[in-house]
C-alpha cells in the first residue's frame, strides 16, 4: 500500500501515481484516465482515481512572482498554503480565503473552490483568483481568467480536478496589519440564538464561524461556542512565527476509543472549558490558532481507528430552520455525530464556480465514525432531508452520495460536463456520474 | 543560524536537483546571492524565480554540461567574474546508473564515473587550487552512504561516490591549512524524482529534511555528515560486518 490515500481512510484503494517536477512534463500516455492529486485533504473519493493514475503535484512548488505592492501572489499548484504564508505574512499579506487546514496546495484549493469563515464578506477562493493556466491532455495549454476562456474558468473552479491539470495560478491577497486576529467567543444555546449571534457578527465582522455540540440533547441541545474575528494589528514582532505540530498521532486509534460516551464526555469538557475561559471575552489569537487548530496536531484523521469515519458537509437555505432543527435532533439521537462540529453562516456573493458547493444558507461540517451500515443509514436519511430543503453536500467530503443527489445539489452538472478532459476521471466523478 | 555570515554569495552545480533546490531556498530566505549551474535553461529560470521570490536579493543562472571537462576553466571564469567573493561551493549534481547495465556496458559505467566522479573532481581541483589563497571557503559535496561500501545490488554508483568520498578527505586535509573547510555529505535514501521507482519505507528522508542537515554542515564548515544522522549508526554496523561474512549476504 502506497501513501496515495484521502483523509478519511475510505476507501483503502491502492492509486498508481507519478510525481512530476517540471511544469513541462508530458501526461501518461498509457493510463486509462488521469486525475490530478495534491495534498490529500478531500476526504473521500473526489482525489482518488483507482482505475488509472493520480498526478501528484507536490513537487509542483515554485514560487513565480510576488507583486508585494499590490498583493498579488503567482505561484506552480503545488505549492501548499502553509508555504504561501510563510513568504506573506512577514510581508503584511494573508490568504484571501481559507479553509480549516493550511495543509492544501493550490490547486487542490481551487478545484474545490474552497471557503472560509469570511464567506459571508469575501465569497469563495474562486472569487479572488485572477489567472490560471489549464493543461489539457491534448497538448493545448489554455490560459483562464474571469475575461480570458472565461468558461473554462468557471468549469476549473470547483471542477474537482476534471478540467484539466492547473499548471499554475495567480491570487490576490489581503492586506493585513499583523499576523494576529482579535477574537470574540460568545456561548449560545439553541438554534435561535446562534441565528441571532450569526446575523449581528457577520455584518459587522470579517470573519465568524460557530463550534456546535452535536452528541448532547435535552437542556444542552445545539449548544455552542460562536466566533467572531477580525485582523487585528497586535504585536507586530511575533508575526513571522510558524508554528509547526506540536503533537502527533502516531498510529490509528483503537476504534473503541471513539464512542457515545467519550464523545459527550468531550463535547461537555470542550464547551464548559471554553465558556470558563474565553466566552464573553476578547482574545488576540495567532492565525494558525485561529484558523488551523487542528493542524496542531499531526495525523488528527488517526484517532477514528483503521476504519476511518465519514465527514458530512452541507449547506441549506436560511430559511429551512426547522430542517436544521431536525437534522441535528436525528444526529443527537443517532448517538453517532462526533467532536467538533463547525456551523456558519454562508453569505450570498456568487462564486464563477459552475460546481461550486459554497451558496447562501447554513452550513455544517461534522465527523461520523465508521460504523458501517447505520452510519451510511443516518447520512442517507440526511441527505434526503438536505434534497427536500433545496441544500447541497460538499463533494471533497464526500464518498457516498449518489449519482441523482449529487446531479440536483449541482444544477449546472450538465453543462459543466462538456469542459472536462476527455481523458481525466475519478472515482468520485464515476459514481456520481452514474458511468 | 547563528554562526552563518550575512549576505554570502554561493555557488551551487546541480541547481536544478530536488534537494539542492531546498537548500538554495534556505540560502534565499537567509538573503544570500546565488550563481546557479545546470543544463537546462528552462529548468534553472524556474528556480531562480522561485528564489528571489523567497528573498534572494540576486540569482545568476549559468548552463553547463559537467561532463565536458575542458569547458570547466572557463565556466570557473565566468562564474568568477559573476562574483569574487564566494564563501561556499556546494556540489549536487549526479547521476544513479542501473546496476545491471553497468555489468552489460562499460559505456554506462564509465559514464557514471565520469558524471559522479571525475567531472567533481576536475571542479574541486581548479577551484581549489584558486582558493587555496584565500581563507574562509566551503566546499560541500553530496556523497552518499553507498560509498562506505561495496555491494552487489549499485556497486558502480557506490564505487564513485566511495572514491569522492577518499578524494575528499585528501583535499580536506590539504585545505586545512588555508582555514578553508570540505564538508562531506552522506545521505541516505531520500524521496526525489531520482528515486521515483523505488518502493518507499522508513527510512526514506524528504528532500527538505536533507537540505537542512547540509545547510547547518555547511555553516559550522563540518567534515563527514550523514543525513538523517541516523545512518551513521547503520553504516557503523555495515561498515563492520567481516568481509567473510558481507560477501555471503544478499545487499
Amino acid at each position: 500500500m502506497n501513501n496515495y490515500r484521502s483523509w478519511a481512510y475510505i476507501p483503502p484503494l491502492e492509486q498508481k501515481a507519478v510525481r512530476p517536477s517540471w511544469l513541462d512534463f508530458k501526461f501518461e500516455k498509457d493510463a486509462k484516465s488521469l486525475l490530478p492529486y495534491g495534498n490529500a485533504r478531500s476526504y473521500g473519493d473526489s482525489c482518488l482515481n483507482s482505475e488509472g493514475l493520480v498526478i501528484d503535484n507536490r513537487s509542483l512548488d515554485h514560487f513565480i512572482e510576488f507583486d508585494t505592492e499590490k498583493g498579488i501572489l503567482r505561484c506552480e499548484s503545488g505549492t501548499t498554503f502553509s508555504d504561501i504564508l510563510a513568504l506573506i505574512v512577514p510581508q503584511d499579506w494573508f490568504l484571501p480565503v481559507t479553509p480549516g487546514t493550511k495543509f492544501v496546495t493550490l490547486g487542490g484549493t481551487i478545484a474545490n473552490d474552497v471557503h472560509g469563515k469570511n464567506h459571508h464578506q469575501d465569497g469563495s477562493l474562486g472569487r479572488h483568483i485572477r489567472y490560471f493556466e489549464l493543461k489539457r491532455s491534448d497538448g493545448k495549454k489554455i490560459l483562464c481568467s474571469p475575461n480570458e476562456n472565461p468558461e473554462y474558468f468557471n468549469a476549473t473552479i470547483g471542477g474537482l480536478g476534471l478540467t484539466g491539470f492547473i499548471s499554475w495560478a495567480e491570487i490576490q491577497l489581503l492586506k493585513i496589519p499583523s499576523a494576529f486576529i482579535k477574537v470574540e467567543t460568545t456561548a449560545f444555546h439553541g438554534l435561535d440564538e446562534f441565528y441571532e449571534l450569526s446575523e449581528k457578527a457577520n455584518s459587522k465582522h470579517r470573519y465568524s464561524v460557530a463550534w456546535l455540540d452535536c452528541a448532547s440533547g435535552g437542556k444542552q441541545f445545539a449548544r455552542g461556542l460562536f466566533m467572531s474575528g477580525d485582523h487585528a494589528n497586535y504585536d507586530r514582532k511575533e508575526k513571522s512565527a510558524i508554528r509547526e505540530p506540536k503533537i502527533s498521532i502516531p498510529f490509528n486509534f483503537p476504534q473503541k476509543v471513539i464512542n457515545r460516551y467519550t464523545i459527550r464526555a468531550f463535547n461537555a469538557l470542550y464547551f464548559n472549558k471554553n465558556k470558563l475561559v474565553s466566552a464573553g471575552k476578547t482574545t488576540y489569537q495567532h492565525y494558525d490558532s485561529f484558523f488551523y487548530p487542528l493542524d496542531g496536531i499531526g495525523n488528527w484523521n488517526r484517532i477514528y481507528g483503521s476504519q476511518g469515519f465519514y465527514q458530512y458537509q452541507f449547506v441549506i437555505p436560511s430559511s429551512e430552520r426547522s430542517t436544521m432543527e431536525h437534522i441535528l435532533n436525528k444526529i443527537v439521537d443517532s448517538g453517532l455525530g462526533s467532536f467538533l462540529a463547525v456551523l456558519k453562516e454562508f453569505g450570498n456573493l456568487p462564486s464563477p464556480g459552475m460546481l461550486s458547493f459554497p451558496r447562501p444558507g447554513i452550513c455544517l461540517a461534522l465527523d461520523f465514525a465508521n460504523r458501517g451500515e447505520i452510519t451510511l443509514k443516518l447520512i442517507e436519511e440526511l441527505d434526503q432531508l438536505v434534497m427536500e430543503a433545496g441544500g447541497a453536500v460538499y463533494p471533497a467530503k464526500d464518498i457516498r452520495m449518489s449519482s441523482k443527489a449529487f446531479q440536483q445539489y449541482f444544477p449546472n452538472y450538465e453543462e459543466f460536463k462538456t469542459f472536462i478532459d476527455p481523458r481525466f476521471s475519478s472515482d468520485f466523478w464515476r459514481r456520481v456520474s452514474g458511468r | 543560524m547563528e554562526d552563518k555570515p550575512k549576505n554570502e554569495t554561493i555557488v551551487i552545480f546541480g541547481a536544478t536537483s530536488a534537494v539542492a533546490q531546498k537548500l538554495a531556498q534556505l540560502h534565499a530566505q537567509a538573503g544570500d546571492t546565488l550563481i546557479l549551474v545546470a543544463r537546462n535553461k528552462d529548468r534553472l529560470n524556474t528556480v531562480a524565480s522561485d528564489l528571489l521570490t523567497r528573498g534572494s536579493p540576486q540569482v545568476d543562472c549559468l548552463t553547463s554540461d559537467f561532463d565536458i571537462i575542458q569547458d570547466h576553466p572557463s565556466l570557473l571564469k565566468i562564474i568568477e567574474e559573476k562574483s569574487s567573493n564566494i564563501s561556499k561551493y556546494y556540489f549536487f549534481y549526479g547521476i544513479l546508473p542501473d546496476q545491471k547495465e553497468c555489468e552489460a556496458s562499460w559505456e554506462v559505467t564509465h559514464k557514471a564515473l565520469m558524471t559522479n566522479l571525475l567531472s567533481v573532481m576536475s571542479l574541486l581541483t581548479n577551484i581549489a587550487n584558486r582558493i587555496e589563497k584565500e581563507t574562509n571557503r566551503g566546499l560541500i559535496v553530496v556523497s552518499s552512504v553507498a560509498g562506505d561500501r561495496g555491494r552487489q545490488s549499485n556497486y558502480i554508483y557506490g564505487t564513485s561516490k566511495g572514491a569522492l568520498t577518499i578524494f575528499l578527505q585528501g583535499l580536506r586535509n590539504r585545505l586545512h591549512k588555508s582555514n578553508c573547510t570540505v564538508t562531506t555529505i552522506k545521505p541516505g535514501f531520500i524521496d526525489t524524482p531520482m528515486t521515483q521507482d523505488f518502493k518507499k519505507g522508513a527510512l526514506w528522508a524528504t528532500p527538505e529534511k536533507v537540505a537542512q542537515d547540509i545547510y547547518k554542515a555547511a555553516c559550522k564548515g563540518k567534515n563527514e555528515v550523514y543525513s538523517p544522522s541516523f545512518w551513521m549508526v547503520i553504516m557503523l554496523v555495515i561498515k563492520n560486518i567481516p568481509e567473510t561474512i558481507f560477501k555471503r549476504l544478499n545487499l
